[in-house]
């Protein structure tokens, strides 16, 4: 094994983590004052519930050896549940680092993935049926999907499609389920009638920001190594992130006349959600075209929410499933050998990755969205998903939680 | 003795304030309030989204005088909060029956 490599892990591991956090901040901002604390616990409670779900079972069935159908690994099995088996060494995975510490890096992921979800059921979700929905999708939708790309399945075996970090696994995946669950929900009293506007942009911007900060962590880490694909990728993440915020700027101030940091924050998040497939995969160059596509494409996706009278509360399904989509498509065009060793895109000879990624991001959508759709289903069926209408209008904070983000005096 | 309630624009409160001041004001209380008059509301954009805000941001000032001191006041707060734009404000002046000065009990004038 080797100690720089471990030592960058465990960084990462906890650069990865600090990114739930810093999406709480993110998405607390967007949302009015009353329902602040509601949307921080629907995020934080994610480290404590998938915690639970990834070291009993989610782990083994991403990466616990391989259950087939055919040829095509499907699923992991249970030999690892509770990871009781995994030690201290390197003895299941062989890699330079211990298992255990691929157990810690991989957990933040899963963690962060469904807390992506919370800002489309923003103001109205209610605490017991968002906790059902992440334990349960944390297990059958992401752990499946993970074993897939990363844990030996047929996406990256069989399909040959490319994911570095998590463009399928984390942001197409989670913003199928957020289209998925808006559907079910409905838009929140007042939608599109009353201004419901950010509460404190303030806090979603430095939410932004240590977003950027932990995402080296998510997508350098994902190097799995302390070497020069890690460097790689922390170079084309920050480059995406940078021409992502800028581009997004530059296209609100010449549709609206006025440049936001609203907007510069969302752009910089679209460039990250971008570069997140791609980023051990290409040039720093290449992520300056993923940075300018993902900061305009995803500023003019986010009008579509209205014209499906969609309630995508904080534009999930625009940043993260639009984004994921570009970065995972583009990716099929721009990757190079000389950079990820895992062959070239078509602009570097190579067609076949272009069909590749399409066919990965279909399955991946289809995936998560049917059964993103059916666990929506039964819990709106069973304990119900929405609050009720006294408690929507009063705030999620109080209704839900017994306690006001702001007191007037002392 | 009289209540004077000023809607003035938030950028002003200093200024009225250090002007009330040497016009011999003993305190005021300020807050802020939302409203709307013929200045109307403005448009915020957030993601591309705008949205008509129909209230604008203004402070509230609440002073009491004396009946002898009311014009002078009045007039202060006038002058000083004028800019000549919509939305500079208005003052209302209101009938007070009594002041209590809490900490020693005194009342009506002395408690100014």
């Amino acid at each position: 094994m080797d100690s720089g490599t471990t030592a960058w892990l465990l960084t990462s591991s906890a650069l990865v983590l600090f990114m739930t956090p810093g999406l709480a901040l993110f998405y607390g901002g967007m949302v009015r004052g009353k329902n602040v604390l509601a949307m921080l616990m629907k995020n934080y409670i994610a480290m404590g519930i998938v915690t639970i779900t990834w070291i009993a079972v989610g782990f083994t069935l991403a990466f616990g050896g391989n259950s087939t159908i055919g040829d095509w690994s499907v699923v992991g099995n249970l030999d690892l549940w509770g990871v009781r088996d995994v030690g201290l060494g390197n003895e299941i995975f062989g890699a330079d680092y211990p298992d255990m510490l691929f157990v810690a890096f991989q957990m933040m992921f899963a963690i962060i993935t469904p807390a992506l979800i919370a800002g489309a059921v923003a103001e109205r979700m209610k605490f017991t049926a968002w906790v059902v929905f992440i334990a349960v999708w944390s297990i059958v939708v992401y752990a499946p999907m993970a074993h897939w790309v990363w844990g030996g399945g047929f996406i990256a075996e069989e399909v040959g499609a490319l994911d570095f970090a998590g463009g399928l696994v984390v942001h197409i995946n989670a913003g199928v389920a957020a289209l998925a669950l808006i559907m079910v929900l409905g838009p929140r009293l007042g939608w599109r009638r009353d201004a419901i506007r950010p509460h404190s942009l303030p806090l979603t911007v430095l939410g932004a920001g240590i977003l950027w900060f932990g995402w080296f962590g998510f997508n350098a880490g994902s190097a799995l190594a302390a070497d020069g694909a890690a460097a790689n990728a922390f170079v084309t993440t920050h480059v995406a992130a940078a021409v992502g915020a800028t581009t997004w700027t530059i296209v609100e101030g010449m549709r609206h006349g006025k440049p936001t940091t609203l907007g510069f924050a969302s752009g910089a998040v679209a460039g990250l959600v971008a570069i997140t497939p791609a980023a051990g995969f290409v040039s720093p160059l290449s992520a300056v075209v993923i940075g300018i596509a993902a900061g305009s494409i995803c500023f003019y996706a986010l009008q579509l929410k209205f014209r499906f009278n969609f309630d995508d509360s904080l534009d999930v399904v625009a940043v993260h499933l639009v984004g994921g989509i570009i970065g995972a498509l583009l990716l099929g065009f721009l990757a190079e050998d000389r950079i990820g060793g895992l062959g070239d895109g078509l602009f570097f000879g190579e067609p076949q990755l272009v069909w590749n990624q399409f066919l990965s991001i279909v399955i991946a959508i289809v995936w998560s969205f049917v059964l993103s759709y059916g666990l929506a289903r039964i819990i709106d069926a069973t304990i119900g998903l929405r609050v009720s209408e006294d408690e929507e209008r009063q705030g999620l904070d109080l209704a839900l939680h017994e306690e006001q983000g702001y007191v007037l005096a002392d | 003795m009289k209540l004077v309630i000023a809607y003035i624009n938030p950028f002003k409160l200093d200024e009225v304030r250090d002007a009330l001041k040497e016009t011999g004001v003993g305190g005021l209380s300020a807050g802020n309030v939302q409203g709307f008059g013929r200045q109307g509301g403005h448009t915020e954009t957030y993601r591309g989204a705008e949205y008509e805000v129909q209230f604008v941001p203004k402070v509230r000032i609440e002073v009491i005088v004396d009946d002898g001191d009311v014009a002078a006041v009045v007039a202060k707060i006038e002058e000083t909060a004028r800019t000549g734009q919509t939305g500079d404000g208005k003052i209302a002046v209101l009938p007070v029956e009594d002041v209590v000065r809490i900490r020693t009990g005194e009342r009506g004038t002395d408690a100014l």
